[in-house]
Parts: C-alpha cells; structure tokens; sequence
C-alpha cells in the first residue's frame, strides 16, 4: 500500500480502469492535479482542448466509436458549466462518459467563492448519477462505481466533483476490487416468460418487422440480430441511432425510419402486425409522434434495457427488460429448429414500396446537392470508415444516402440534437480508432459551434477530414421556414460566414474548397488522402429540402413525399 | 389520481433532491414529503404523496427505480396500508372557548403540549380526514399556527390485515 495524496489516486484509479486517453482543459483548482499528471506520462495520454464542450464531445465520440467510457478532466464553475451541453447530449444518447471536475475546497462549498458552480446540483438532471468526493481515501472506490455505473444497463454519463482539498489529501491508496451498490441492479436476462411470450407472438406473425434502435450497438448486439433476422427471414428498419447495427447492403434491411425516413421503413411499421423493437425507445422522432396512430394493426414487443423506457410513449403488448444481446441469445435459444414461415408476400409489399418511393436526388444544375455530396462519400469512402455528422440536413442525409455496415461507423447526436457535436466527436472517434478513417459531415452552422477544436486536432496530428457542407443558412431552419412558416426566412440566413479554408490553413490544417459538381469527386478524392487535418468546404444548394418528411405530429404513413424526380 | 409512494434511499446529501427533481421535471407538485432515518443509519425512508396521471406516476417510479441512491421504492396507493400524519396546532384560547377546545381536543384523542395566557398547542395524529376535520372545527376558534409532519405510510401485514384503523 502507498500512500499518495488525491491527484495521484486519480490517475493510478484511471490506469487500474485502463484507461489510457483522457480530455481536457486545466484550471484553478485542478492544478495539482495536472501537476501531478507528468509522472504518468506513457500511461494516460492527456488531450488538451480548446473548450470544455469540445472535450466533452470528444469523450463522447471516443466513447461510441469504442464502446469504452470516455474521460474529461477540468476545472469547476465555468469550465463545469462548459461540460453540460457534452453531459446532456452523451445522456440522450446513452452513451457512456466520466466527467470529473475540480471544486472549490470543501469549506468553501456554498460561499460563492471564486470560480465556484454547484456542479452536482446543475448536472443532476443529465447524469445517470454524480458524486462529490468528501475525502480522497473514497476517490478510488467512486471512480471505481462512476465507471460502472457510466457503463453497465443504459450506459450514460457520470460526474464526480472533486474539491481542491481532496486533491491535496494525503491517504492509503485502497482501490476496491468489488462494487457494492445496494441500490443498483443493472437488468441483464430477460424474464423467460415474457421470451416465451414473444416466441409465440413472432410465430404466428405474417408481416412482422424489427426496430432496431442504439441499444444494439451498446450492446455489440448485432450478430445476434443479424442471426435472428436471418432464421427468421424478417425484415430489418432501424432508428437514426441504429445505423450500422444491421448491414445495409443485406437484402432483409429496409432503411431508415422516422420523420426523415423511407417511404418503405415507414409504411412497412405502420403495416406491420408485429412491431419488434430492439433498444430503441419509440421517440418522436421515429415514429413521428402521433403516438395514437403508430402501427394500429401490430402487436408490439419491446426490448429495452431501461424499464423506465418501455410505455413511456407507446404502450406494449410484450415488454421485455433485459440486455440487447442476452435478450436475442435467449429468443434464439427459444426458437424451434424448424420455423414455418411464408414472408414472400409481405416483403414483395415492402419491395414495391421502396420502388414506388425510393430516397433520390437528381443532381443536374449546376450547384452541388447535398444529397450528390454525400452519396459520393459513400462510394469512395472505406467500408468500415466512421462518418460522424453533425446537426441539421446534412444529419439526416447522412442517414438516408451513406451506406453504414458497420456498427460504431456512424455517430450523431441523436436525441438532445447538438450542433457542434461532429467535429468533436469525430475527433474522440479519430483517438479511439486511429486505423480508421474517419470524416467529419458538418454544415456551415453545426461546424462554427465548435471550430475552436482544429487547433486541438492539428496540435495531435490527427489524420481527419471535414467535409463541411457550407449552403450559407442554418439549412433545416430554412426547411422548416419554407413548409411550415410560408418562406418567411427569419434569421436562418448568415450574413457572414468566415472564408472556410482560410480558416483551416491559420489552424495549420489543409483547406480544399469545391463549387462543381463535376469536380466533387476528384476534390473529396485529394482530400482523403491527404494526410493531416483537412477541411473540404463544399458549396451546396440551400434550396434542397430533405424528403420525406412526416411533419411534427404526424402519423407514419402519412408522408411529405417531396417532388424529387429521380434520375 | 393521488398516490402515496413509499422509498428507502441511502441517507446522504442530495437524495432528496434527486427525489423531488423527477417531480419538478414534469411540473408535478408534491403534497407531501416526509423523510427520516430507518433503523439503519444508512437509510432513510420517504413517504410521498403526490397528485397525477398515472401513467406519468409510474414513469416516475420506473425513474426511481433507476436511481443510484434508491433502494426500493413501492407505490403504497392500490395496497391496504396505514396512513398517518401529526399535526401541531395553536389555537386562540379564551375564557369562552378554553372547556370547548379541551372538549374537542378529547373527542379527536389529541394532547395539549403548551398552555400560554391567550392560546393552547395540540398535537393529533390520525389519517388525512381526520387531520381536516379537527382542523375545520377549530378554525372558528382562531388558529394561530399550524405545522403537519405530511403523511407517513406503510403497508399492512398482510397476515393480519383488519386490525385498528379506528384512529
């Protein structure tokens, strides 16, 4: 046993958790603990950002594209604050990050003092839980606990507050080997009734179709569903935060659903008799949010690991707690060998759906579509590259046009909807994966929420590139202004927009700019193999819309088809 | 609907709010909230009562369950159980009215706890209705002060279930 004071114990507690790359930003009261951090060096790898939010969404994207938590250090009050938008954002979309932030000493706590911010108080609602360390002898065993909790049943985010005096304490270094948490009990089976119940209901089903959500990726749950797809033979849609977790290019897949869905996804739900959702929680997003009218015919059995997810917005027929992946062994195991089943006329239906109503585009003038764009991309990038988007129509075309096979290739922000959150997160993604390729979709808006961060993945060499769709307005703003609002464009429009690639090469990075369509390729072309930093500014049409669309509220067959005459 | 919840949560700084942050993210007021230690210093009990829908109540309650710091939690509402609340109350006491509060503090079983030259202080314990009642017969009277502990619950043995609620 040694002794040590607070810092010291923090980062031998990161090494025991094997962690090895953290992000962030020093500051007041965490000196000592950045002080500290050069004896560790060659162990933990430490990543200075330029922004709290930045190294939270870092972590963040770190953390989906590995499946391992991820780790932000900085100091209290403003630098905490700065984390919240990177808290909420990794919550709604259960990923698992620890955020540990430096506090004001323990009798100051209260006092206003300089820098000071009630960290637990303003986190409690967009953490799955939070700590503020009292003596350093408890920091190991709360690291130990923030780990797991961040990790186990719906990974999400932990933060643990750490005054200045606990840092400078002086106590044994005990890290606990177990974790006792009375009042956490992460679900793991499913119940064998509510399993044999599903079984039955899946065999007699004739049209049924599977909604696959995030939680099959949290859960590495996708050979199993590609298993259970395939024995027996139903179709697969998926959820914006399910992209990747079934093969697009498998015949059973029938892409995207939800407010920017296919036509196919959509009407084959609302048609279906057996909806079987699998880690996704029924959002308004993917369903449209007229929750009264979802699939009307269908029985509905609903996999999820968060009791508090299951008839929060759809009631279910057959509930069944428990995680993705144990959950599908278990309905695999209750399979009987021979399954008679007849799906030739309900996946004919589906097929003459998607051939009424397919996603296109019609790339002719000459201005870029983004939906030309990024289907390019799709063609020239790596099967398994990760492609992380940001927020707005250049989300939801990533969705619709690249091609995911892989799980953990394609990552967004889902539900809280951050703009910002690309850049960021694709270069978390980048630490995680360095072999991978890894490109940053963003648009002119999303990308000045965080543009800061280029010093950072410069400073790291980091061989990233951007593809920054640049229209000139906050593109789905102006969407919805042009359905909803009668074209009245208020504030949508950006009157000054920085010169992109300028603005990559004062950062040290490498700027393309492309305007023609004919020249798109050959440019995103140079741009992938170019190493280093490279930002490809791409000049688009603000005209495009993003079709279909089920406008707020809506029920799921009932479609805005767009008037997109594909080529 | 009104529902009485009944949780066992670790006894540190921060359950409560946790507790009553769920409420106050669905813009839900709590009627009543009553917290103390268990026989074990390390848990506390809550007795909650609240007014809702119940689909929202039990998404609640699937919330508490999530939480870290609870331990059990138990929607009391549907199950035969013993509700109680004390109450202490001050009220003008005159030479008038001094037999007729006595009187009144007799028929409803509670005790005087403080005499002053102008008042006498009550205390009772009884269900939600009884506690109203004393309290509407007094108003008259004047009542200078009041303070209610708000409701404590617990399920009842269910081997033994018709016993004493004639309080």
């Amino acid at each position: 046993m040694a002794r040590m004071i607070g810092a010291e114990m923090f980062f031998e507690t990161l090494i025991e958790e094997g962690i090895d790359v953290i992000f962030g930003l020093p500051g007041g009261y965490v000196l000592k603990v950045y002080d500290v951090m050069p004896k560790f060096e060659g162990k933990i790898k430490h990543v200075l950002t330029r922004h709290e939010q930045g190294a939270t969404h870092m972590a963040d994207g770190y953390a989906r594209a590995s499946g391992k938590p991820g780790v932000v250090l900085c100091t209290s009050g403003p630098a905490a604050t700065n984390t919240v938008t990177g808290i909420a954002t990794a919550q709604m979309d259960s990923s698992p990050i620890v955020v540990f932030t430096g506090q004001v000493p323990l009798p100051y706590l209260g006092s206003d003092a300089f820098q000071e911010a009630d960290h637990i108080g303003i986190t409690r609602p967009c953490t799955k839980h939070n700590y503020l360390v009292r003596k350093a002898g408890d920091l190991p065993r709360i690291m130990k606990e923030a780990f797991y909790i961040a990790s186990s049943g719906r990974p999400s985010p932990v933060l643990v507050d750490m005054p200045k005096d606990v840092i400078l304490e002086e106590d044994e270094l005990v890290i606990p080997q177990e974790i006792n948490l009375r009042g956490y009990k992460p679900p793991t089976k499913g119940d064998p009734k509510q399993i044999q119940k599903a079984v039955d209901m899946i065999l007699k089903s004739k049209r049924p179709i599977i909604f696959g959500g995030g939680g099959i990726i949290h859960a590495n749950a996708s050979p199993e569903l590609i298993e259970f797809a395939h024995r027996l033979e139903i179709p697969v849609t998926s959820t914006l935060m399910g992209l990747g977790a079934y093969p697009q290019d498998d015949p059973l897949y029938v892409h995207m659903l939800g407010m920017h869905g296919s036509y196919a996804a959509n009407m084959a739900v609302h048609s279906s008799d057996l909806v079987i959702s699998i880690g996704a929680r029924f959002d308004d997003r993917a369903t449209g949010g007229n929750f009264d009218e979802f699939s009307p015919g269908a029985e509905i059995i609903h996999i999820d690991i968060d009791p508090s997810s299951i008839d929060k917005n759809i009631v279910v027929h057959c509930p069944i707690v428990g995680h993705a992946k144990l959950v599908l062994q278990q309905l695999l195991d209750a399979l009987p060998s021979k399954i008679e089943k007849d799906r030739t006329e309900w996946r004919a239906q589906i097929e003459e759906w998607d051939t009424k109503h397919p996603m296109g585009y019609n790339q002719t003038g000459d201005k870029i579509l983004t939906t030309y764009a990024i289907d390019t991309l799709s063609k020239i990038t790596d099967d398994d590259a990760i492609i992380v988007s940001d927020v707005g129509q250049h989300q939801m075309w990533v969705a619709q046009f690249y091609k995911f096979n892989h799980p953990r290739t394609h990552i967004t922000s889902g539900g809280l909807g951050t703009m910002g959150f690309g850049f960021p997160a694709a270069m978390g993604a980048k630490f995680a994966c360095p072999d991978k390729q890894v490109v940053c979709v963003s648009g002119d808006g999303s990308f000045q929420m965080n543009m800061q961060e280029l010093a950072t993945a410069v400073e790291y060499k980091l061989d990233l590139t951007i593809m920054l769709l640049n229209n000139g307005h906050h593109g789905m703003v102006r969407q919805w202004q042009t359905m909803f609002f009668d074209g009245n464009y208020s504030a949508s429009r950006f009157g000054v927009l920085p010169d992109f690639v300028m603005l990559a090469e004062s950062f040290g990075a490498k700027g393309l700019r492309v305007d023609k369509p004919e020249e798109l390729e050959a440019t995103l072309k140079e741009g992938l193999s170019t190493k280093g930093v490279v930002l490809i500014e791409v000049m688009v049409d603000c005209e495009e819309l993003v079709y279909p669309m089920i406008a707020p509220g809506g029920a799921m067959n009932d479609m805005i088809l767009g008037a997109v005459d594909v080529a | 609907m009104r529902h009485t919840i009944s949780l066992f949560v670790d006894n540190e700084s921060g359950v409560l709010s946790r507790v009553a942050g769920l409420f106050s993210a669905r813009g839900f007021n709590i009627e009543s909230l009553n917290v103390a230690e268990t026989l074990d210093p390390d848990t506390s009990r809550i007795t909650l009562v609240t007014t809702g829908d119940d689909f929202v109540i039990e998404q609640v309650i699937k919330r508490f369950n999530n939480m870290v710091n609870v331990i059990w939690v138990d929607d009391l509402t549907e199950e035969p159980r013993v509700e109680r609340e004390m109450i202490l109350i001050r009220v003008d006491a005159n030479e008038k009215n001094r037999a007729e509060i006595l009187r009144m503090a007799d028929i409803f079983r509670a005790k005087v706890v403080d005499v002053g030259a102008q008042s006498y202080s009550l205390e009772l314990t009884g269900d939600k209705e009884k506690v109203n009642a004393f309290i509407e017969l007094l108003e008259p009277m004047g009542i200078k002060e009041i303070a209610r502990t708000g409701t404590v619950a617990m399920k009842r043995d269910a081997k033994n279930s018709n016993t004493g609620d004639a309080q």
